[in-house]
């Protein structure tokens, strides 16, 4: 146990680095997201927000470092976790239908050879109904649209019942209605006292969505609350030369703080 | 050849070609499902290349055999040689894609035809082999299906039973394999593992099909069936269920018509088979056929085009009196053309459409009339093209100006739900509604959004 690192955390990271092809993409990453908060991880194109996802759920190989999930590794706390990929990873065209992707939210539980049930089709309904999709269940996903799909990818986490939300993007190129009931649902979750973490890219929103904030390119340039981490200074830090929009985010500067 | 001959062949009633026909249709059943998943796991090449080192392993094992003295051409022994090297040219393509940065269809083309290659000429060394004979081995390429005995029959049938017991019992792992891997390892599913457990499905069928099909055209035999089946559904379940038929009735067609012309290679004959039955379905399937969704493309454009034609019909009876219930008069049809911009033989055309449907009347003196109905149905559309309008306007920001255009574009597609729903958005219920924007003057035949 490292004391830098206390248990009481959902997630903390110590000391990791990822590289592709001898690329360092991430570059000893510290951190610790505090229980109960809606986190966000905020930084350019490339700053390997995604790429910490991954490693902290073992997709990718860590070249050093650990992630740990209240004290313990992935393997081993897996059913606190429910992940929901960037969308456009998959391949919307599969032959299935929107009830039939939710329900994968449950073949953990149900585990090897196990046949679904009416349970489980039941559980996957009600995730669809808090996502507001429920009259779409037997649609052919890629006659979705991309907040719809989104919807789908959320209530299939939601199935999973888990304590912990790892979500790449989930608000990218969804609709406006999408993106009010994601993150409604995401405040709601986090009133049960879960923890979510979510890869954002809109700047504009940062500080009326996410109460904890991480700031990233290749290693954390700042995090904590967002009321303190959300600095036109940490900005420019994050975004470098990147940041020719910092003007336009002058105006979600003077936002920081309000309710 | 006789039709009787074709006949008996084709319902198992010809000894000699009972136990290959029904044989390569339970093989092809088998394809069917274990290929729908090497298709949507998007792994066909690895089978492809995976078929062709397979024949390596033929020719070492013939030499191994007949070397110690047994039967060179043992079934199982060379369908266990040809499983070894098959794997190997799989591990080999997964190899150079973890270790260098080749693109995946360059390892799969060097391992696919290096292994080939290799087979072609271990085939013609083992030739020499004194005592034994190898001639018979190249069947292994095209193809021989005549050949199978009883015992043979037996081997096959049992790897296939195997095979799809186990397809069966971990469909809903493979699904989620195929669909999302990187969720599915999330979840602490072991994709390598079950990566592993398909291309071994895919292999013993490979295998089995070596002696029936050949291992260039066994590929096929895995990949045209579900490519077929998706064209009829867009459910896994019947993708499964309708592939497997494909490929038994490929396979039972395939070999019954070359066990009559024995110089024909069943694999050929098999994969043509496939293949008419792949077009076909191209054409006709169900749920993503070209012939399917090109009429349900004309049948919203002559819906599209009726409801222009209503709608225009009314706003010109709308412009030409002041009176209040509107009346239904004759119009002239060159108003109406220059309404909207019509060409002469397209306005035709709707008008045609339109009296067929009982929507207009022709009047003697050659002017148009709105029938009951058809009054009744423009009246219709054209509130519902000005609910959209005035939704577009208040809620989606777009001018007056603009919002012909815009609206005309989805309001075809208006069902009676959402039709409700704008009234209640809207607060809307009265049975007429204005323009929200100017219309044309008709008599200039201006207008200042020409429509789409």
């Amino acid at each position: 146990m490292r004391p830098e690192h206390p248990p009481e955390f959902p997630l903390a990271v110590h000391d990791l680095t990822v590289a592709y092809h001898h690329k360092p993409v991430l570059w000893d990453v510290e951190l610790n997201i505090p229980e109960g908060t809606l986190a966000g991880i905020v930084g350019p194109n490339g700053a390997g927000k995604s790429t910490l996802l991954k490693a902290c759920l073992e997709l990718i190989p860590k070249t050093s470092g650990e992630a740990l999930i209240y004290g313990k590794p992935y393997e081993t706390q897996r059913d606190l976790i429910a992940y929901v990929p960037q969308r456009e990873s998959v391949d919307w065209d599969f032959p299935v239908s929107a009830l039939d992707v939710v329900i994968m939210g449950t073949y953990r539980k149900l585990g090897w050879f196990k046949r679904i049930t009416k349970i489980e089709k039941q559980q996957a309904l009600e995730a669809l109904e808090k996502v507001g999709i429920s009259h779409l269940a037997q649609r052919q996903i890629s006659q979705l649209s991309g907040g719809q799909q989104q919807r789908v990818f959320l209530a299939r986490a939601l199935v999973q019942d888990a304590e912990i939300y790892f979500m790449d993007e989930p608000f990218a190129a969804v609709d406006a209605a999408t993106e009010q009931a994601i993150i409604e649902l995401l405040q709601e979750l986090n009133a049960k006292g879960k923890t979510v973490l979510c890869v954002h890219h809109d700047l504009a929103t940062v500080s009326r969505y996410f109460d904890y904030l991480v700031l990233l390119n290749m290693r954390v340039v700042a995090s904590g609350p967002t009321s303190e981490t959300f600095t036109r200074e940490n900005l420019q830090k994050t975004y470098g030369g990147k940041l020719n929009l910092l003007d336009d985010v002058a105006q979600a500067l003077k936002n920081v703080g309000r309710p | 050849m006789t039709w009787e001959l074709l006949r008996e062949t084709l319902l198992l009633e010809q000894y000699n070609t009972r136990l290959p026909v029904l044989g390569v249709a339970f093989l092809g059943a088998t394809a069917g499902l274990v290929g729908s998943f090497l298709l949507l796991r998007k792994q066909s090449l690895l089978g492809d290349a995976l078929s062709h080192a397979t024949l390596p392993g033929i020719g070492i094992a013939f030499a191994i055999m007949s070397t110690m003295g047994f039967n060179g051409k043992s079934l199982p022994g060379l369908l266990l040689g040809a499983t070894i090297t098959g794997l190997l040219g799989v591990l080999l393509v997964l190899a150079i894609r973890k270790t260098t940065r080749l693109k995946d269809d360059a390892a799969m083309g060097i391992v696919l035809s290096v292994f080939f290659g290799l087979g072609v000429a271990i085939l013609k060394m083992v030739e020499r082999i004194p005592g034994q004979s190898a001639a018979g081995l190249d069947g292994f390429i095209y193809g021989k299906t005549a050949s199978m005995v009883w015992s043979d029959f037996i081997l096959i049938t049992v790897i296939l039973i195997v095979t799809t017991a186990i397809t069966i019992a971990i469909l809903k792992e493979l699904t989620l394999l195929c669909f999302d891997a990187d969720f599915a390892s999330a979840q602490g599913w072991p994709i390598l593992r079950l990566d592993i457990i398909l291309m071994a499905l895919v292999t013993s069928v490979t295998v089995v099909g070596l002696q029936a099909v050949g291992l260039i055209l066994v590929i096929a035999f895995l990949i045209t069936p579900p490519t077929a089946a998706r064209f009829w559904t867009n459910r896994l379940g019947w993708m499964l269920v309708i592939s497997a038929t494909i490929g038994a009735i490929s396979g039972w067609l395939g070999v019954s018509i070359s066990a009559l012309y024995s110089n024909l290679p069943p694999g050929a004959i098999i994969v043509i088979a496939a293949a008419i039955i792949f077009l076909f379905s191209m054409i006709f399937g169900t749920a993503r056929g070209v012939l399917p969704r090109f009429l349900r493309h004309l049948q919203l454009q002559r819906k599209v085009g009726r409801q222009h034609l209503l709608r225009s019909t009314y706003e010109i009876l709308e412009e030409t009196q002041q009176a209040e219930p509107l009346k239904n008069v004759p119009i002239d049809m060159d108003l109406l053309r220059k309404h909207r911009y019509w060409a002469k033989g397209e306005l035709s055309k709707l008008i045609r459409q339109a009296r067929s449907e009982d929507h207009i009347e022709r009047q003697p003196s050659g002017e148009l009339r709105l029938s009951e109905s058809g009054f009744g149905e423009a009246s219709r559309i054209t509130r519902n093209h000005r609910l959209w309008e005035l939704y577009l306007i208040r809620y989606a920001d777009i001018a007056p100006s603009h919002v012909d255009r815009d609206a005309d574009m989805v309001e075809h597609l208006l069902g009676a739900e959402i039709v409700h729903q704008l009234e209640t958005e809207l607060n809307l219920s009265n049975s007429t509604i204005d323009s929200p924007h100017t219309i044309a003057t008709t008599e200039l035949g201006i207008q200042p959004n020409p429509t789409i």
